[in-house]
């Protein structure tokens, strides 16, 4: 059997009734990664030593974690000790951190298999894991296309069996639109849900590290998994973590749906469209109540978005200038000049372009009428979906306007890759939990997604619908054919 | 036009970031295009509106002041380009630039 296309939940039952080792999986991901990463690239650190290593050190005790002997990949911006964590940048060449993320540690602690590193855009900066300094990844249903992005590389792994599930972060989209594209499943929870210590900051008031799974159950799992307070992240919510995957098995009969107008713009994808309207009639069908709705402020949150992420980022980024970790240049005349000659030579294209759009947001003179504008349009963004949700259990949207596109078709181009995030910084900008999964795809073959939105720290109700949704069709079992 | 090559450069050397004449060329015109396209933000009237820096309802989060284990120097430090005596070693700092 090959148990690299299994999903987590599948194996854990295996497992139990002893008919596999956790070294079978490791050996079929193993032989699977030699197979198609040549032709993926989804990965950015991977070491077959030190994952049959880890698998022989497992504790072999009565005493097993939830998630003994599952293997995971971590997304390249998620802090592990000793291990090297780049952000796909070569800013952070070598860098191996002295400590864990929580969610590291957490999923350790769980006895999981830390896998390796996927690649991803450079500081997640990005929609196609086109910027990375490693190269593009691609979708493993078309080569010539992008696996969407950030976190393009853990999607592409998931999608194409390199992986059984993994960690990604998303800002503005990152889980959920490279999710949609690779035909998976990708869940961002509340900002606050899970801790953000170790996650190599983009956007502070944005970023959440989420599962990209192959189905809503490993989602559940997974999302179980990190979950909960941290004092190490003075952000992280202290709430209780409801059984995720006893929540969602309830039926959906009676509860009621929004669906906002504002994302059935024009200009999108005909297929993409009709896909949506089908799953509508799905959710009805199977008892929920399904009704028109409005989010008048949607056609702003692109703008705020490239403000107060790109002035977060700026802040955050000063902190790569050559002297704590990472590059330095060489030649130097003096401190300024090594931070500027470092940045020059670290910073990838779009880095650059982020850092200096949002100090220009920040700096004097401009601040009022970008930063501090912006933040007042999110106040609006948010009322939109307090409103909503007065009415409605859950939102859905489509995840992306589009399927996925061509690689080098919008990189030259900024603010057009920028709008292909259009459905879903939203929910970063509220703060709220979304989830893509798949619900059809387009005549050429390429997956599309469905996604779920929710109030604050309800992920149990979009696991709910996801969970029925995916349980009545069939999307989740196609596999892509061409490696 | 909303940002133009004097403004850009200027920018740059806030973030302390070196820019070659190309990268200055054009990266001033994507940032004027995309700050044509937020523009539309000036449509609304937001007066009345509290910003919005973060979502969560929490203010000040406060533990106890008390003495717990740290990073050691050596885990601190062991990325360093540069580092001496367990310090972070960089270039003179008090130098007058050309």
């Amino acid at each position: 059997m090959e148990l690299n296309t299994l999903t987590a939940h599948n194996l854990m039952e295996l497992l139990k009734k002893g008919d596999i080792c956790p070294i079978d999986i490791c050996n079929n991901i193993i032989n699977k990664i030699e197979k198609t990463e040549k032709s993926l690239c989804a990965l950015a650190h991977f070491d077959k030593e030190k994952v049959l290593e880890r698998c022989s050190n497992l504790s072999k005790g009565a005493e097993k974690g939830a998630l003994w002997g599952i293997p995971i990949f971590i997304k390249d911006n998620i802090c592990v000790e000793d291990e090297l964590t780049t952000c796909s940048s070569k800013i952070l060449k070598g860098f191996k951190p002295p400590y864990n993320a929580t969610v590291i540690d957490k999923l350790t602690g769980l006895d999981a298999i830390l896998m390796g590193k996927t690649n991803m855009d450079e500081f997640a900066f990005g929609s196609s894991t086109e910027t990375s300094c490693y190269g593009p990844t691609r979708n493993p249903w078309d080569l010539e296309r992008i696996p969407g992005g950030s976190s393009g590389g853990s999607a592409a792994a998931v999608a194409g069996d390199e992986a059984i599930f993994a960690l990604g972060s998303d800002t503005g989209g990152s889980i959920r639109q490279p999710a949609g594209v690779c035909g998976v499943v990708g869940l961002k929870p509340t900002y606050g849900r899970v801790s953000r210590y170790g996650l190599i900051a983009f956007a502070s008031s944005l970023d959440q590290i989420g599962p990209i799974t192959k189905d809503v159950e490993d989602a559940a799992i997974l999302l179980k998994a990190i979950s909960g307070h941290d004092e190490m992240d003075s952000t992280s919510a202290d709430m209780p973590v409801p059984d995720y995957l006893s929540g969602m098995k309830k039926s959906i009969k009676g509860l009621k749906i929004g669906v906002p107008e504002e994302y059935f713009i024009e200009g999108m994808d005909k297929e993409v469209k009709n896909s949506i309207k089908v799953a509508i009639e799905k959710l009805e069908k199977l008892g929920a109540v399904c009704e028109d709705t409005s989010l008048p402020h949607t056609e702003y949150a692109v703008s705020v978005y490239y403000l107060v992420a790109t002035a977060e980022a700026s802040s955050n980024l000063a902190r790569f200038d050559g002297v704590q970790y990472g590059l330095r240049a060489d030649n130097i005349k003096s401190m300024i000049d090594m931070y500027k000659k470092t940045r020059k030579q670290g910073f990838g294209d779009e880095a650059k372009r982020r850092i200096i759009l949002g100090t220009f947001a920040l700096s004097s003179g401009y601040y009022d009428a970008y930063y501090s504008k912006a933040l007042k349009v999110r106040t609006l963004i948010k009322m939109d979906f307090d409103k909503a949700f007065q009415k409605f259990d859950a939102i859905v949207t489509p995840t992306s306007p589009t399927a996925a596109f061509k690689i080098g078709e919008k990189i030259s181009d900024p603010l057009t890759m920028y709008l292909s995030d259009i459905f879903t910084i939203s929910a970063n900008l509220a703060g709220i939990p979304g989830i893509s999964i798949p619900c059809g795809f387009t005549k050429n073959n390429l997956p599309i997604g469905l996604q779920i939105l929710g109030k604050p720290f309800d992920e149990e109700t979009i696991l709910r619908i996801a969970y029925n949704y995916e349980q009545n069709t069939d999307w989740h079992r196609i596999k892509p054919r061409l490696i | 036009m909303a940002i133009n090559k004097d403004t850009v450069k200027y920018t740059a050397n806030l973030a302390r970031i070196e820019l070659s004449d190309e990268e200055l060329d054009h990266f001033t015109g994507q940032l004027d295009k995309i700050l044509a396209y937020v523009d539309k933000l000036n449509t609304l009237n937001v007066a009345d509106l509290k910003p919005t820096s973060h979502v969560l309802k929490m203010k000040n989060v406060y533990r106890e002041d008390a003495v717990k284990n740290s990073l050691p120097v050596s885990g601190a430090i062991k990325n360093a380009p540069l580092a001496e005596n367990n310090l972070f070693k960089v270039p003179k700092i008090i130098d007058i630039e050309a």
